[in-house]
């Protein structure tokens, strides 16, 4: 796929003038978004925009990490050729791996920020998705999993405890842990807010878990290995669920589905231990399945729409709230909170995490990096902007009628149009409540949390497609199941990977806690895992001033806090094996998601203004408290305490997470001084080289050589 | 490209993507390591993949 310099062939005129035209077409986009003022405009030039500019990271950028910077070499085998085993070793087809990678990579996240980013207008998102995700995402997971798969395949744990020393390998380990737990508990809110109120969503949903019970029995009894068919039965009867839930709503039954957020709460924890102890077969690796077909699936689906119908945008290009920090949906000023609010899409530290587990096992070809690590991330950086047009081809009133917290909003359509008057946007009551009906739900008022807001953009490209107004309702729970079945299986998986992370360190401590199959030491651990995230959740559920609004900027921080220790792992490797010319390839993005970080953390730490520092807010309300008062949106003295207490609390989480950075950081600069200074290179911890005999069979298809085409 | 084409196209994928066809690459592999030793039946074969799941779960992103 790669061409050493030596032998790389003079570009044609066909090249040049198709990556001119591709350059041009990706200019005119970037154009008509930023400079076009006063006239609507179409989603198409987003896509384009993208799409365009995606091709030339891959081609030129992307080319040239792979050849200048990492020099992938296809003489050297790779772990999956040197160590196959057939198990967790093996030579897998670069286009089936891509997609196993994808697989992995891919959930909620890329759906949720962008949808919350929108407060501030299209043109931030969009611009920090597309550049983020060339320069910083992207580059961290094709580096990350080249300098994994030249070890054999070790985590980014073990990395970061070789390559920077036992000090960055403990904070990275609790980084990682301390991540999980803020990952599960805001993506487990966001299907919490989804799902309150609505008997639809409520039924459909809780039908997963028998259908994919019954996927897992079928799987293992009747049909063992068919999973084809047993997906494509599972899918069927998972719209069918969808389908039923219309029924439901509509009939006796209603009232047993609807369930409050707390009771959600408590479901959602049982749930998430339930899965986490019971054999993989049952649940999870059935569910995972259909996850895995629905997100492909619906991924294709949505491009389609935006392709086809090429909606109107009506978000304003950059708000007022960009300047103000006065956003309901999150506090803060455009710098830095739109690039913590939106990590997948641009950059995701967690993405290191799946770059050194399985996918560097099973890698042909070191060259094939480029498509894996640096293609995968385009495709999820894709999502997040049709996510986020999604969210900006809603009218404004209706985006902020359902983001903002139910504090702000209160309860019926009457007082959240005034609200929204008040932020300067108009929606009627009756249009509201119109809305509301036209997606089969009692109410769209504060439906924070990002995924009622997509599913209510893509009912409204996908019914513009397929089946018209009448299946609006259909489609926008068709979304709702789509993401809280990803959120679901990534639940159980994070709270099966905590558990293990867990057992792991605790069985260093009393050895039997550690072991893999002893079933206390299972519950134990699975016990703590799930209350850990569960009093997150439990928190974010009935904090006064919104969950998501005080949670998300902490879930952004935590994740690009493991994308500062990826990228300082990247470096100091860079810097280790003689590189220190192109560090900046990982330097650069490093100081970018440093700074982002800790200006982000300051804020929330030190902030004066009560809406962004916690500490601030934690005062404001004790000292209110201590007179007695009640201060809106708290409604009484309990709801005031538990103010207080959340703020407390994730302020000094908010610190912990700006600490450890700092610590990692500190601790790889000492490490790079070193080895700048030292005369010849530090000793490598790579794999010895051993030389290639795989051949790589051109595939089933003989496809172009170098596959530039990069859309999902 | 042919339909017929195609159809082998996305089948082979999509057996590749789910791990269908793992059992097909463990019995090239059982054939070529023990020639004559009689190979895990696919049920035996698929219990232990999955089952190796619950001692290394892979982990889903976000």
């Amino acid at each position: 796929m790669t061409i050493p310099d030596s032998t790389r062939a003079k570009p044609t005129w066909r090249s040049i003038l198709v990556w001119t035209a591709v350059a041009i077409a990706g200019a005119t986009a970037w154009g008509m978004i930023a400079l076009v003022r006063g006239e609507e405009i179409s989603a198409f030039w987003l896509v384009v925009a993208a799409l365009g500019s995606y091709a030339i990271g891959y081609r030129f950028y992307a080319r040239f990490i792979a050849t200048k910077v990492l020099r992938v070499d296809d003489t050297r085998a790779t772990p999956a050729e040197r160590l196959e085993d057939g198990v967790d070793f093996q030579p897998t087809d670069r286009r089936v791996l891509l997609g196993h990678h994808f697989a992995a990579i891919a959930g909620a996240g890329p759906l949720v920020g962008p949808v919350l980013a929108a407060q501030m207008g299209y043109l931030p998102g969009t611009m920090w998705i597309i550049i983020g995700v060339i320069f910083a995402g992207a580059v961290q997971d094709m580096v990350v999993l080249f300098i994994s798969m030249r070890r054999n395949g070790r985590s980014l744990g073990q990395l970061a405890r070789d390559e920077i020393g036992p000090i960055g390998g403990v904070a990275a380990l609790v980084g990682v842990f301390s991540i999980m737990i803020i990952i599960l508990a805001v993506l487990a809110l966001v299907v919490v807010n989804a799902l309150a109120e609505s008997p639809w969503g409520t039924f459909s949903i809780a039908m997963t878990i028998p259908i994919a019970l019954l996927m897992g029995f079928y799987l293992r009894t009747l049909r063992p290995g068919r999973v084809i068919e047993t997906s494509l039965i599972g899918v069927a009867l998972l719209l069918l669920a969808i389908v039923a839930g219309g029924w439901v709503q509509a009939s006796s039954w209603a009232d047993a589905f609807t369930l409050s957020p707390q009771t959600l709460v408590f479901c959602l924890v049982i749930y998430g231990f339930v899965a986490a102890v019971l054999p993989v077969w049952m649940l999870l690796a059935p569910r995972d399945y259909l996850s895995t077909f629905m997100k492909i699936g619906t991924i294709g689906l949505l491009a389609v729409g935006v392709l086809i119908v090429a909606p109107t945008l009506q978000a304003e290009a950059v708000t007022d709230f960009a300047s103000s920090g006065a956003g309901p949906v999150f506090s803060g000023t455009l710098f830095p909170f739109v690039f913590i609010t939106i990590a997948c899409g641009a950059l995701s530290g967690f993405h290191a995490l799946i770059a050194s587990g399985t996918t560097p096992k099973m890698i042909q070809k070191e060259s094939q990096v480029r498509l894996i690590g640096y293609g995968a991330m385009l495709m999820e950086s894709f999502v997040a902007v049709m996510a986020l047009i999604a969210a900006c081809i809603l009218d404004p009133g209706l985006y902020y009628a359902m983001n903002a917290p139910a504090g702000v909003l209160g309860t019926t359509v009457e007082s959240a149009s005034t609200a929204v008057a008040n932020l300067g946007f108009t929606i009627s009551p009756q249009d509201l409540q119109a809305a509301a009906d036209a997606v089969g739900e009692e109410s769209l008022v504060a439906r924070t949390g990002g995924a009622p807001t997509l599913a209510v953009g893509m009912s409204e490209i996908l019914s513009s497609v397929f089946g018209g107004d009448s299946l609006k309702a259909f489609w926008y729970h068709f979304a709702i199941m789509f993401e809280a079945l990803f959120i679901l299986t990534t639940v159980d998986a994070g709270t099966r990977v905590g558990r293990f992370m867990l057992q792991d360190t605790l069985g260093n401590v009393w050895k039997p806690l550690g072991r893999v199959g002893w079933k206390p030491g299972i519950w134990a651990t699975s016990a703590v895992v799930v209350c850990a995230w569960g009093y997150f959740l439990y928190a974010g559920v009935n904090d006064p001033l919104g969950g998501i609004n005080q949670l998300f900027p902490l879930f952004g921080i935590a994740n690009q806090l493991l994308a500062a220790i990826a990228l300082t792992v990247a470096t100091v490797v860079l810097v280790k094996s003689g590189r220190l010319k192109w560090a900046w390839v990982t330097a650069a993005p490093l100081a970018w998601v440093a700074v982002v970080t800790l200006t982000a953390s300051w804020h929330k730490v030190f902030s004066s203004d009560p809406r962004i520092g916690f500490f601030a807010q934690r005062e404001r309300y004790a000292d209110a408290l201590d007179q007695g008062e009640v201060l809106a949106p708290a409604k009484d003295l309990d709801q005031m305490r538990t103010v207080v207490t959340n703020s407390t609390v994730d302020g000094v989480l908010a610190a912990f997470f700006a600490l450890l950075v700092v610590v990692i950081i500190l601790n790889a600069a000492v490490i790079c001084w070193r080895a700048a200074r030292s005369a010849e290179p530090l000793p490598t911890t790579e794999a010895p080289y051993v030389e290639s005999k795989l051949l790589v069979p051109a595939g089933r298809v003989a496809a172009a050589e170098d596959p530039e085409d990069d859309r999902p | 490209m042919t339909p017929r084409r195609l159809y082998g196209l996305v089948r082979w994928y999509l057996r590749e993507l789910t791990g269908e066809s793992a059992y097909d690459r463990y019995l090239d592999r059982h054939r070529l390591a023990h020639p004559g030793a009689p190979p895990l039946p696919r049920r035996d074969f698929e219990r232990r993949r999955t089952d190796r799941g619950d001692e290394n779960p892979g982990a889903r992103c976000c």
